[in-house]
């Protein structure tokens, strides 16, 4: 089973963060992911200011900016994990350094 | 959904009928069906890999047995009976869809399905199926409701009313949050096994408010015509001693076992040969069960090594001072009184609320408890229960405010669920119906 694990985070404590250490565990933990072989993708975003949303209603195309800017938490980044279960999903979720600063999500992916 | 003869509908049953004996065998029947459902699902869930397809096998099953059993008679071993049939009836099942979706490959190899016929496999082990079947129901990805709905329907073999009713809440708010609960399971692929030991402590909590609510299920029934469920506490007490077996060092995994213990050795007083309600105050303390007290104490000192003490372990102790004590007279109300003071500030609650003020009115005299339960039904926080109109009853005829506890017997037999209890409660006010002079017993 696929696990989408999304990783938000609160943008406005990002001058609390040491950008490097948190870089050195990301690295470490894509790597771990990547040698138990649970690794099917996974990318960081670009702060969500960056963001678009686009919606069409009656052939009309709406573009705002930005998703739900009254959120706290922002997506900042994901990774699509290959496990046997919740439990393991939860295990790696767990390590992943997002969850010590924000929140992490997981989703099953919806089989094909 | 469930067995083919619900506990409390014994009448709408093929078998039945005017007739005592086919009475009697659809009685025992639906004793079965009861007893042996959390042990029967968990070996299905374990070998069909899913709780929707396990239940319908068993419902199957159970109507077969309807079926059959009053003519063939009950076979030795019910369950192992129930198990086979079940089993046969899904591979059957999934044969015929096999063309389709290929599903065989998913159940584990025939060869095992084989082996579970034999009824020594449905002899108990830690962990067995029925825990690793509790642990997924509680897993901590399903919110906290679903868990103890599921388990009480799962191995309790409630159903969605009896849950509904204990919950408080309406049929369709807990069949909802049962389906979805089952969902998530199956979609997110919860794991059906007892979690490994980094993961139990955190788990525990959770897990040990879910085995507490069905053991009470078990020792007062929310709604039929049975006031105590037998198998519920036997199931929730095998439960409690296979996580206790698991966590020999988690002091309240302990103090909940005692807890279990210490009340179901009271448990065949609670009701006398006519099956009417015995309270705490007239049973026969004698008949209570030593070596069930005994073990429950010798744990509750074990888990009173932790300090603070934990919820279970103030109930457990409790439980300890009604079984010290040879009467209701003779008990020591203060030191009640004090542990449950003690537990309302650790886990506040208006359960917990309740019985301080029936104790405190034993302490202290019922004025005193009955001015805690008024401030209590102020609260509104019990206005679902009948228990507390019923205990408001029970003071008010203490103080011989007859016209008055009339109308709160009224209103706890207007509002309770059981029948058994209906009937207590009524027997109490009947007992007032003027003239009433100090009928107080």
């Amino acid at each position: 089973m696929e696990y989408l694990v999304l990783i938000y985070r609160d943008e406005s404590k990002d001058g609390e963060v040491d950008w490097d250490k948190l870089g050195q565990e990301y690295e470490e933990y894509t790597a771990a992911v990547a040698q138990a072989g649970v690794m099917r993708g996974g990318q960081k975003l670009q702060p969500s200011v960056t963001a678009s949303t686009v919606a069409v209603r009656d052939g009309e195309r709406l573009v705002t900016d930005g998703p739900f800017a009254e959120a706290r938490e922002q997506l900042g980044g994901f990774f699509v994990l290959e496990c046997a279960n919740l439990d393991e999903a939860l295990e790696w979720a767990a390590r992943c350094p997002g969850a010590s600063h924000g929140t992490v999500e997981l989703r099953p992916v919806m089989p094909t | 959904m469930g067995c083919a003869l619900p506990g409390g509908e014994p009448r709408h049953g093929r078998v039945a009928s005017g007739d005592a004996d086919l009475t009697g065998t659809e009685d025992e029947l639906g004793r079965i069906f009861r007893a042996e459902h959390g042990r029967v699902l968990a070996r299905l869930v374990g070998f069909l890999g899913d709780i929707d397809d396990a239940e319908e096998a068993l419902a199957d099953a159970c109507l077969k047995a309807v079926r059959h059993w009053p003519d063939s008679g009950i076979p030795d071993h019910p369950a192992a009976w129930l198990t086979a049939v079940a089993r046969n009836a899904a591979i059957d099942k999934i044969r015929r869809e096999k063309a389709l979706t290929g599903k065989l490959a998913l159940l584990r190899t025939e060869t095992v399905m084989t082996d579970t016929l034999m009824p020594s496999d449905l002899d108990d082990d830690v962990p067995d199926e029925r825990l690793r079947l509790f642990f997924t129901c509680c897993h901590p990805a399903l919110a906290r409701p679903a868990q103890a709905a599921l388990t009480l329907r799962c191995l309790g073999g409630l159903t969605t009313v009896e849950v509904a009713r204990l919950f408080l809440t309406t049929e369709s708010a807990v069949a909802q949050r049962i389906v979805r609960a089952k969902r998530k399971i199956r979609d997110a692929v919860i794991p059906y096994r007892v979690p490994g030991r980094t993961e139990l402590p955190q788990r525990l909590p959770a897990v040990l408010a879910v085995l507490y609510l069905l053991f009470t299920e078990g020792y007062a029934a929310t709604t039929g015509p049975v006031q105590i469920r037998a198998e519920l506490c036997t199931e929730a007490i095998r439960l409690a001693r296979g996580v206790h077996g698991l966590l020999p060092d988690e002091s309240e995994a302990t103090a909940l076992l005692a807890l279990l213990l210490l009340t179901e050795a009271r448990r065949h007083s609670r009701l006398d040969s006519r099956g009417q309600l015995v309270t705490l105050e007239d049973q026969d303390r004698a008949a209570w069960n030593r070596d069930l007290i005994v073990e429950g104490r010798q744990l509750l000192l074990g888990a009173l090594q932790t300090r603070p003490a934990g919820r279970y372990a103030l109930q457990a102790a409790i439980a300890a001072v009604h079984a010290d004590a040879p009467s209701s007279q003779t008990t020591d109300w203060p030191q009640i009184t004090a542990l449950y003071g003690l537990l309302a500030r650790l886990d506040p609650s208006p359960m917990v609320e309740l019985n301080r003020a029936i104790a405190v009115a034993m302490a202290d005299g019922p004025a005193a408890g009955l001015r805690l339960l008024n401030q209590l039904d102020d609260t509104g926080q019990l206005a679902g229960s009948h228990l507390l109109p019923a205990a408001q009853a029970d003071l008010l005829r203490r103080l011989g405010r007859t016209a008055e506890a009339i109308a709160a017997y009224d209103q706890a037999v207007a509002m309770v669920g059981n029948d058994i209890e209906r009937q207590y409660l009524a027997r109490r006010r009947d007992q007032l119906t003027p003239p009433a002079q100090g009928l107080g017993s």
